[in-house]
Order: C-alpha cells, then sequence, then structure tokens
C-alpha cells in the first residue's frame, strides 16, 4: 500500500537537502547558464569552416564533384528535410545531380560560396532559391547545453545520493521504518523532477530572454520533453546506483553512460554523416530523442506528432530502467 | 514472566566465516539483555538477524507479543551502531520525518523532554555531539512507542559523562516495561544496564546467564594483592593458597574483612594493598583467554 504520508515525509526531506545545500545550488544555476552565455559570445556567428552540400537521392559523391576541397557532402533522401536545411542555412547547398538541380537560399554566405564551387565543376546546373531564417550554432546547440545539464544533474544527482545514503547507513535507517522501496524511490524521483524541471525552466526563460534564441514551437510541448526526458534520465541513475555500494564504482558507471550520451546524442555536433553504427547507437541513448525532440520543437516548430517517435522512446526507455532499478533496489543489507 | 523474544539455534556464515553459530536464547518482557563480546564476536550479525535485516541460514526468531496484523518494523524500535541521517536535517525535523514514517507525532513531546533534545531542536543534525546524536537516534528509535528496542553498541566512542548520561536514559525506558536487547564491549555498561547477558565468541555463546551469579560462579572470591616487600623474610602466611609473583602475591578471598584481619595479625604491612573484586572483563578473560577488545 502507498502511503502518502510516507512519501512527503522523504521528499520533504531529500528537497531540504537540496535547496540547503547553497553552493550546489547555485553552481546548478550558473554552470549551464555560462555554458549557454560563453557559447553565444563564442559563436555569435557561423564559425564552421567547412561547406555543407547536400546530395538528394544519392549514395555516394559523384565523379566530377570528389576532387572538391573543403566541402562535406551530406545524403538524403527526402527533398523536403534537405531544404528545409538549406532555408535554415543547417546545409549550404542542396544538389540533385540527376536533374541537375540545385537550391541555396540567397541569405546565405556560405551559400554564395557553395554555389561558385559547384558551378566552377558542372557550370550546367539549374538554380533554385529558397528562403528562410537562418539557425546560428547558438540557436542549435541550446538544446544540447540544456539537455546536457539535465543529464548530469539527472544521473549524479539520483545515482550518487542513493549510494551515498547506502554507504553512510540512511537507506539501512529508512529500511528499518514502514516505508517501501517504491515509496522512497517515488519520493526522489518526484523530487529530483520538480528540481530539474524548475532549474531547467528558470534557465531557459532567463536566456531565452537576455540572449535570444530561436523557439519556434510549443511551449507546453517542450515542457512535455523536458519533463519525460528528465525522468528517463533520473529513472537510468537510479537503475545505475540500486545495488551498488562503492560511490567509486557509481562514477565509474555513471561516466560510462553519460560520457556517450554527450558526444553521441547530437549535443554539440550533429551526427549526419557519420557511420550508421553511430546513428544506431544513438538511437538507443535518451539524451538523443530529449535533443531531437527539442531540438526540432525550437528550430523548426515540430508539432506533438513529428516528435512522438522521441516521446514513446523516452516513454519505452523510462519503463524499462524503472522496472529494473526497482527489482534490484538494496538497501544495504549486505555486510 | 511472558517472553517478548525467542532466539533458536540461530546460524549464519558469511563464505567461509561461521559468524553466527546456533545460537539460542529468551528475553522475558521488561528486562535487558545484553550480548557481550569483543569486535568480530557477531553481536552485530545476531541483532541484525533479530531485526529482520538479515537472514539466518538456521534456526528461529520468534517474537511473542507480536500481534497478529502488526509489522515488525513497528513492533521494535532500532538504534544502528552506524547510521547516518540526510544532510542538512534539523533535529526537529528529523523527529517529524521519522514520525511521519511511522505514521504517529504523538510522542514527540514526550520524547524531546525524556531524551533532553529541547535546547537544540533547530541544530542541524550533523553539528550534534557525539551523546547529543545518541540521544536523538535513541528518540528516533522510539517514535512509534515499541515493545522490543535493539541498541547496537550504543555509547562506542562516547566520553564518560556522556555513557553515563545515555545508561541513565536507558534506564528510564526500562523502567516504562520495554525490553531492551543491547550490543556492547562494556563490561561496565553491561553490568549497569543488563538483566541478563550472553557472551559471544566467535559466533558463539560461550556463558549466559544473571551478570552477578555468572561472577560468583566463576570465581572463587575477591583477590587480595600485596607487594613482595611487604614480608619478612621467609614468612609463612595463615591461607591455604598463596600465589607469589616477582613483585607480589595474591591471595583469593571470600571474606575480605578477617582475611585482612589475619594478615595484620601475622605483622603484614598493608602498605601497597589491592583489592580486586572479579567482574565481567575478568570473567570474559578467564572464559576466552584474551583480551575484551582483542
Amino acid at each position: 500500500m502507498f502511503v502518502i504520508k510516507r512519501f512527503i515525509a522523504i521528499f520533504i526531506a531529500r528537497n531540504r537537502e537540496f535547496f540547503r545545500d547553497r553552493a550546489a545550488l547555485t553552481w546548478n544555476l550558473a554552470f549551464p547558464v555560462l555554458l549557454i552565455v560563453g557559447f553565444s559570445i563564442v559563436f555569435s556567428g557561423d564559425s564552421r569552416n567547412q561547406l555543407k552540400v547536400g546530395l538528394l537521392n544519392e549514395s555516394s559523391v559523384p565523379q566530377s564533384l570528389s576532387s572538391i576541397k573543403y566541402t562535406e557532402f551530406l545524403f538524403y533522401q527526402d527533398q523536403n528535410d534537405a531544404q528545409n536545411k538549406v532555408a535554415q542555412h543547417q546545409l549550404d547547398l542542396l544538389l540533385d545531380w540527376k536533374n541537375k538541380i540545385y537550391w541555396i537560399n540567397d541569405t546565405s554566405p556560405n551559400g554564395f560560396l557553395a554555389e561558385n564551387v559547384i558551378q566552377n565543376h558542372t557550370p550546367k546546373l539549374k538554380k533554385e532559391s529558397i528562403s528562410g531564417e537562418p539557425i546560428r550554432y547558438i540557436d542549435w546547440v541550446i538544446p544540447g547545453i540544456l539537455g546536457m545539464n539535465i543529464m548530469f544533474s539527472c544521473l549524479f544527482g539520483v545515482g550518487y545520493v542513493i549510494v551515498r545514503y547506502r554507504k553512510s547507513g540512511v537507506l539501512k535507517r529508512l529500511n528499518a521504518t514502514p516505508i517501501t522501496a517504491f515509496e522512497f524511490i517515488a519520493a526522489q524521483i518526484v523530487s529530483r523532477l520538480i528540481i530539474v524541471t524548475s532549474i531547467s525552466v528558470v534557465i531557459f526563460l532567463s536566456t531565452w530572454w537576455t540572449i535570444g534564441f530561436m523557439v519556434k514551437g510549443s511551449l507546453l510541448l517542450l515542457l512535455l520533453i523536458l519533463v519525460l526526458g528528465t525522468l528517463c534520465l533520473i529513472a537510468l541513475g537510479l537503475m545505475i546506483a540500486s545495488r551498488s555500494q562503492s560511490e567509486e564504482l557509481t562514477g565509474g558507471l555513471l561516466n560510462f553512460a553519460s560520457w556517450p550520451m554527450m558526444f553521441l546524442s547530437g549535443v554539440w555536433f550533429s551526427l549526419e554523416g557519420s557511420p550508421e553504427i553511430i546513428q544506431f547507437i544513438a538511437q538507443w541513448l535518451p539524451l538523443t530523442h530529449f535533443v531531437n525532440a527539442t531540438r526540432a520543437i525550437m528550430t523548426e516548430g515540430a508539432s506533438f506528432m513529428s516528435v512522438l517517435d522521441n516521446i514513446l522512446a523516452l516513454i519505452l526507455m523510462t519503463s524499462i530502467f524503472f522496472i529494473l532499478s526497482a527489482f534490484s533496489f538494496n538497501w544495504g543489507k549486505s555486510r | 514472566m511472558t517472553d517478548a523474544l525467542i532466539v533458536n539455534q540461530l546460524t549464519k556464515s558469511f563464505a567461509d566465516v561461521k559468524a553466527v553459530a546456533e545460537i539460542s536464547f529468551c528475553v522475558p518482557k521488561g528486562t535487558c539483555f545484553g550480548l557481550l563480546g569483543p569486535n568480530g564476536a557477531g553481536k552485530t550479525t545476531t541483532l541484525e538477524i533479530l531485526e529482520g535485516i538479515l537472514e539466518a541460514d538456521s534456526g528461529s526468531v520468534e517474537f511473542p507479543l507480536l500481534k497478529s496484523k502488526q509489522s515488525l518494523q513497528s513492533h521494535i524500535g532500532i538504534q544502528f551502531q552506524e547510521t547516518a541521517l540526510q544532510d542538512h536535517l534539523k533535529v526537529n525535523e528529523a523527529l517529524i520525518m521519522f514520525a511521519d514514517l511511522y505514521g504517529t507525532r504523538a510522542n514527540i513531546d514526550n520524547l524531546i523532554e525524556l531524551c533532553s533534545l529541547r535546547s537544540y531542536l533547530d541544530r542541524d543534525t550533523k553539528k550534534l555531539s557525539g551523546g547529543q546524536r545518541q540521544r536523538l537516534l535513541l528518540a528516533l528509535a522510539l517514535l512509534h512507542n515499541p515493545e522490543i528496542i535493539f541498541l547496537d553498541e550504543p555509547t562506542t566512542g562516547l566520553d564518560p559523562q556522556s555513557r553515563r548520561n545515555f545508561w541513565e536514559l536507558v534506564q528510564s525506558i526500562k523502567s516504562h516495561g520495554k525490553t531492551l536487547i543491547l550490543t556492547t564491549h562494556y563490561m561496565d555498561e553491561a553490568h549497569q544496564l543488563c538483566d541478563e547477558i550472553a557472551v559471544i565468541d566467535n559466533g558463539k555463546i560461550i556463558a549466559q546467564g544473571v551478570p552477578s551469579k555468572l561472577i560468583e560462579q566463576n570465581f572463587d572470591g575477591s583477590l587480595i594483592r600485596l607487594p613482595i616487600t611487604a614480608l619478612n623474610n621467609d614468612q609463612e602466611l595463615p591461607f591455604e593458597k598463596v600465589v607469589y609473583h616477582q613483585e607480589h602475591f595474591e591471595i583469593v578471598t571470600k571474606n575480605i574483612d578477617a582475611d585482612l584481619k589475619k594478615l595484620l595479625s601475622s605483622n603484614v604491612s598493608l602498605d601497597g594493598l589491592h583489592i580486586h573484586t572479579p567482574n565481567l572483563e575478568d570473567l570474559f578473560i578467564k572464559l576466552t583467554g584474551h583480551e575484551l577488545r582483542a
């Protein structure tokens, strides 16, 4: 039987622990803000040093283009998707090699350069213009930074705390009371969910108003993704910490989970054009779905249905992580 | 007297080490039972089996006073040897949190008085002294008014005054009819608090009973010790058995007054006299052949 009074008792204690640790609270707020401000200054322009050319319905670079230097070729099967990227300056030029047509955004400086490079190699191409608001790197990277901050806050904020409780005997003492594992875990989850969600909303709104990044989609949908992504990462942290008594081992396991997400979930750079195996692995990482959905909503104005795949993936992973952590949870009985 | 706890043939091993070996005892309601032994003797393992934290390999634990729909957690109160509370929690907040976990705040005020917590209710639990902390932990163990209270080495690391204050507190709880199970490696503590003790060594009970009776059974009387210089040359003493050492000699006596008079009448100087009455520590050394904290 779930007793709400016991749940609230642990929930309040956990919140007090977090909010009374002033240094940790300040750092939790300051770190992501500093990161976003830093990125907005450093990447205020588009700092890419390579041109990006999309090839429509191709699987390899045509022979006549293969000698072009300083240009990255990306392959697209979906014309709308690729044209959207040209509109947003994510692609400098889109080329349909078979039909000898290319598309550029006339307001993109890199589009102008790419057009000249391509025309030098194949002058008989037909030009089509696309217009759209450019996405700066800061617009693109904001979902990644928020996601990364949420990931660390959930994994380490839950994982380390549980192991510390177990190691110091807090869990053992609580287990001598009538509280159930489910009530205890639920209190930890809800506490961390509220903390991370509130902090993320504060960071998002404050940097949105001060720096001004692109938000095309629904704020409510963003909040839904924020809650689902946070829950999923908390569940992952709980699963990692469900048995261990060692802070060192748990630290290693949390790093093992967080670092692949840092690099493979599209936090800092796009995985477009990366090997299939990398893209396959990325689909199994919760942060990928959080970042992809958030980025799509913010930069493309994606609807609920457009990010439904990400939502379902997050719900599925959350369920798996919770079930595994509930079954393997250890109060610290072993001597 | 009704038994509050019946332990029968408990056994527990960790890998190749037998931590608890066929331990049996009964604890009558309203008494204090002490499990004594050196570090690593198996006291805490035994206690954790009784508390339901560890499972025994074999044997049984019965709580005859446990009501049919009552959970073990609500029947017993536990003060662990090593325990911690969440960080940044004040004393009054810890009391309320644990009271809510047990489902009743009714005893908080009484326990604040009983455990003398009033003057530092607003203090962070991490900033309490050793004695204050142990009193708080005991209060937390009593919040739900349990029938049986387990105290695992509750005064380890405390200064002598804090230990004595804690003993008074335990006596007061006992006077309310509660049953106490105490582990300690302090023999004076056991002597002060326990109605009955079991001495454990290497996982086995090697002696069990009322402390004073156990001492009586194992020792012939008190020991009179005098320096060897108190004797005149080759002086014969009017006692059946005198044990001579290099620096001193010892006489075991059942009547200290009479034997001291005998020594005086034999012109033996009582300068440097030392009389030692056997205690639980002596009993332990006699039974196990090694020091208590070995």
